[in-house]
């Protein structure tokens, strides 16, 4: 058994760590939070010219060909860091939509400026609050042609194109979604940025109306894709997850030890200090599952949906939990612009919505495992 | 990352499934437990036997040097043995007490001669072990201990009681620590030895627990006499010794807490029936499953963590401390969820009108003693909220005193 990460891994991991402590300070998404710009550009340089962009991206087409468990460790480190930058976007799920779903040719044409940073790609599901469904996605597909709003997208506003989900005919089964690739700042798209929980990253609403569409996969395989998308998605985020939440517990560790009330530190009562250690727990069980979805991951495991779905759950309660409880842990300060603490609130909250709420997740890893038993 | 045995590992892994295939009885899916209904002497036996064939083949204790009838295996082997062995319907809880805590603690303070005496028989099944730490008053803060011990020529007079001693009415032996100089301060006075639980003065009497049964017992001293070599560790150094145990404790529950599991819980919402179908398909009883999924993988995968750690022959990290705090308090949500599915015939008890033979039930009535046993929640929550994240020990308003100036309570 070889459960960890190897010692070259690690060493991604503290290069990431350091160079990401240096550049991407608090100081950077609160940049964004109160400032106009849809990312921090700099940062988002560095990070490309860092090679990250094209870490799972194979050589032959411009990558590192590097393997997911590189990409996890660093997914780690932006999370912790709240990188303000259309990472997630662009790699987890327009990154991963082409290898999974690209022709050699669509692979040849984007994949090396997506590593080069010169295009920025993202993935629009959503179409404002309800579930997305087969049943409930209206954006049409229809002659190489693509109408309808989706909202929020993330990175929409300053994306280069977008893979869209969008359904052929109105029958609301699985074989009616179809997958496009659309370029976002040709004719028949408007986009506008969208005010969300979370400005430190930006979303849109996109409209199409009448847009080229090309082709994504089989012009029935869109739903299955998506789902097989967003389970590889779902791991790396919950590596983001895992490293806000860590983050928030030594935060709140650093706040108790330092405020002192009725003559001692905060971290010394009991109700404290309880309440970091079930940080610790949820912590490291969202960590020991999101390992267990690395694994599934970057050894193409048919455990991927289930392995997925569990690293998602765990992860998103860990960071839950944790950023209510750092501002608790701070009290009344704790409740206030300047202090941090809400920026892990947001950012914890975007994640666990980001591909669908915990609650979508734990039925459809109920299901799983009822087809694994059956088996 | 890769969950394969090393060719090592399977090498040893065929070696004990080709053991077992040919000792003992694979569980099949769904049969009855073979022991159920059984009585606990006539369990005993079965158990016994059943050591003994272990300890012979050596794989009783994997990682015990070999003089000691172990084979110097590594943890991972013991969990490779433990893996197997869980596929077959075995007699288990007779000998884990005196196997991973008292003769562990033995190893480490016992004298050549009683080592060669004591072990192999403890091994083979052939005599029984209790820890004898808990008192009336001193559980979780054990080092508040009262029964007292006195110095009398070679030997050690010992009065007083200890409480909750899990399997003491059919031990040989135990681990005690008592009180040899009230005095000191009350982790200074305190000295170690093993005990005869035959001796002439030792009464062991059943406590009855909330379920009916009967695990644990008082165990009264009346002017027992202990000779003076079977004093473990230094006069006055026993909190030291008590430390050794606890920390084996800890490595020994860490693992999971009995009970039903999630296995347990779909194979009852699949048979139910509910206002809108299947238990199985309602969308309250599948959020429960997958949160309780992924806390019990979680563990699980926990312990990949520190399995891989050991196998690179590093030190764990402490994600191993989370175990019990996490699996004890779940037993006692999936149990009370299951009765709550079986709805109205959920307060059954019978096995035979129970589903699942009253596992559900069972386990309503052992989870709670789970989360105390060997480290309360609380407890577990200040080891990691101290030794872990390194956050201030509580104010001790005991520590400087001598014992017999410190209150009490009931
Ligand atoms: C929305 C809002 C409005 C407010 N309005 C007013 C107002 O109008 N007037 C006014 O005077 N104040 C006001 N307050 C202040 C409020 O009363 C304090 O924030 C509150 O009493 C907590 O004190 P603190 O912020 O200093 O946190 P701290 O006391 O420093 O607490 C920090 C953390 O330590 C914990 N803690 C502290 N002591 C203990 C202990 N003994 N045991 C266990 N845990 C402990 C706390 O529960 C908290 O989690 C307001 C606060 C808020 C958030
Ligand atoms: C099934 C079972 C088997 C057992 N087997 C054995 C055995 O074989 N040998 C043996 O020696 N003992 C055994 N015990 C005893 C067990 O170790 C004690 O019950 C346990 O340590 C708790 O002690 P207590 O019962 O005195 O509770 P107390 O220590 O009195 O605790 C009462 C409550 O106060 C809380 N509390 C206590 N101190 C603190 C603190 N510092 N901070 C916060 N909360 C606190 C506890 O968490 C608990 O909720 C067994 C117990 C059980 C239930």
């Amino acid at each position: 058994m070889n459960f960890d990460f190897s010692d070259d891994q690690k060493f991604l991991k503290d290069q990431a760590n350091k160079f990401l402590t240096e550049r991407c300070e608090t100081t950077v998404p609160r940049g964004i939070l109160e400032g106009d710009a849809p990312y921090d550009k700099k940062l988002w340089q560095a990070i490309v010219e860092m090679g990250w962009t094209g870490v799972t991206i194979p050589e032959e087409y411009g990558g590192l060909g590097l393997g997911y468990l590189e990409l996890c460790v660093i997914a780690e480190e932006l999370g912790r860091s709240l990188a303000p930058v259309p990472f997630s976007s662009s790699v987890y799920l327009a990154t991963e939509a082409l290898l999974v779903a690209g022709t050699d040719d669509q692979k040849k044409k984007y994949l090396p400026k997506l590593a080069s940073g010169e295009l920025i790609g993202t993935f629009a599901l959503a179409e404002g609050a309800k579930v997305p469904l087969p049943k409930t996605i209206v954006t049409k597909l229809s002659g190489g042609k693509i109408s309808g709003t989706k909202l929020p997208v993330p990175d929409g506003d300053v994306a280069d194109f977008a893979i869209v989900a969008a359904v052929t005919d109105s029958s609301g089964s699985e074989s009616s979604v179809a997958l496009s690739i659309v370029d976002l700042t040709g004719k028949g798209v408007k986009r506008a940025s969208v005010g969300t929980i979370d400005p430190t990253r930006s979303h849109a609403a996109v409209t199409f109306d009448n847009a080229d569409a090309e082709a994504l996969g089989d012009s029935d395989a869109g739903w299955a894709l998506t789902r097989r998308v967003f389970d590889r998605a779902a791991v790396l985020f919950s590596f983001e997850q895992v490293g806000g939440a860590d983050r928030c517990l030594e935060m709140a560790k650093d706040y108790a030890m330092g405020r002192y009330a009725f003559g001692r530190q905060i971290a010394s009562f009991q109700a404290i200090k309880h309440k970091l250690a079930d940080m610790y727990i949820k912590n490291q069980l969202g960590r020991s599952n999101a390992y267990y979805g690395a694994w599934a991951l970057s050894t193409d495991a048919p455990e991927l949906p289930i392995a997925a779905a569990g690293a998602r759950i765990s992860a998103s309660e860990a960071y839950d939990y944790a950023s209510k409880e750092l501002i608790q842990t701070h009290g009344g300060i704790g409740f206030t612009w300047e202090m941090d603490c809400h920026l892990f609130l947001r950012r914890a909250k975007l994640l666990s919505l980001c591909l669908g709420g915990p609650r979508g997740w734990k039925d459809r890893l109920v299901s799983a495992l009822e087809r694994r038993n059956a088996a | 990352m890769d969950f394969n045995d090393s060719p090592e590992e399977a090498a040893f892994r065929a070696e004990v499934k080709n053991w077992l295939a040919s000792n003992a009885t694979l569980r099949t899916e769904g049969s009855d437990d073979p022991y159920a209904g059984m009585s606990e002497k006539e369990l005993l036996k079965l158990a016994r036997e059943w050591q003994s064939k272990k300890a012979n083949a050596r794989f009783a204790q994997i990682t015990w040097p070999e003089e000691f009838g172990g084979r110097g295996g590594t943890p991972i082997q013991s969990v490779i043995y433990g893996q197997e062995e869980a596929k077959y319907a075995v007699p288990r809880g007779f000998f884990e007490i005196g196997l991973g805590m008292c003769v562990p603690t033995m190893m480490a303070f016992a004298s050549k001669e009683q080592l060669e005496r004591y072990v192999s028989p403890a091994l083979h099944g052939e005599e029984i072990w209790c820890q004898l730490f808990s008192e009336p008053s001193a559980g979780s803060d054990v080092a508040g201990l009262k029964t007292r011990c006195v110095k009398d020529g070679d030997d050690w007079i010992l009065n007083g009681q200890k409480v909750w001693t899990s399997g003491a009415h059919f031990s040989d032996f135990g681990i005690i620590v008592a009180r040899s100089d009230p005095k000191a301060r009350k982790h200074k006075g305190l000295t170690f030895f093993f005990i005869d639980m035959k001796a002439p003065g030792v009464e062991v009497r059943p406590i009855k627990q909330i379920s009916g049964a009967s695990n644990f017992n008082e165990v009264y001293f009346t002017d027992v006499r202990i000779p003076d070599s079977q004093r473990l560790g230094e006069v006055g150094e026993g909190w030291k010794v008590a430390l050794t145990t606890l920390m084996h404790e800890r490595l020994a529950i860490g693992g999971g807490s009995g009970g039903v599991d999630l296995r347990e819980l779909m194979s009852l919402a699949q048979s139910m029936e509910l206002e809108d179908g299947p238990a199985m398909a309602n969308a309250a009883v599948r959020e429960k499953i997958a949160d309780w999924y992924v806390r019990a993988k979680g563990l699980q995968y926990t312990r990949y963590r520190t399995l891989t750690a050991l196998s690179k022959g590093e030190i764990p990290g402490p994600e191993s401390s989370i175990g019990k705090v996490v699996s004890a308090p779940k037993l006692q949500e999936i149990a009370s969820f299951g009765m709550e599915i079986e709805d109205m015939g959920g307060i059954l008890t019978d096995p035979d009108l129970a589903p699942l033979d009253a596992a559900m039930q069972q386990s309503y009535f052992w989870a709670p003693g789970i989360r105390i046993a060997g480290g309360t929640d609380e407890i577990l929550r200040n080891i990691i909220a101290e030794r872990v994240l390194g956050l201030p020990g509580d104010i001790r308003v005991d520590k400087d005193k001598p014992y017999d100036e410190l209150p009490s309570g009931h």
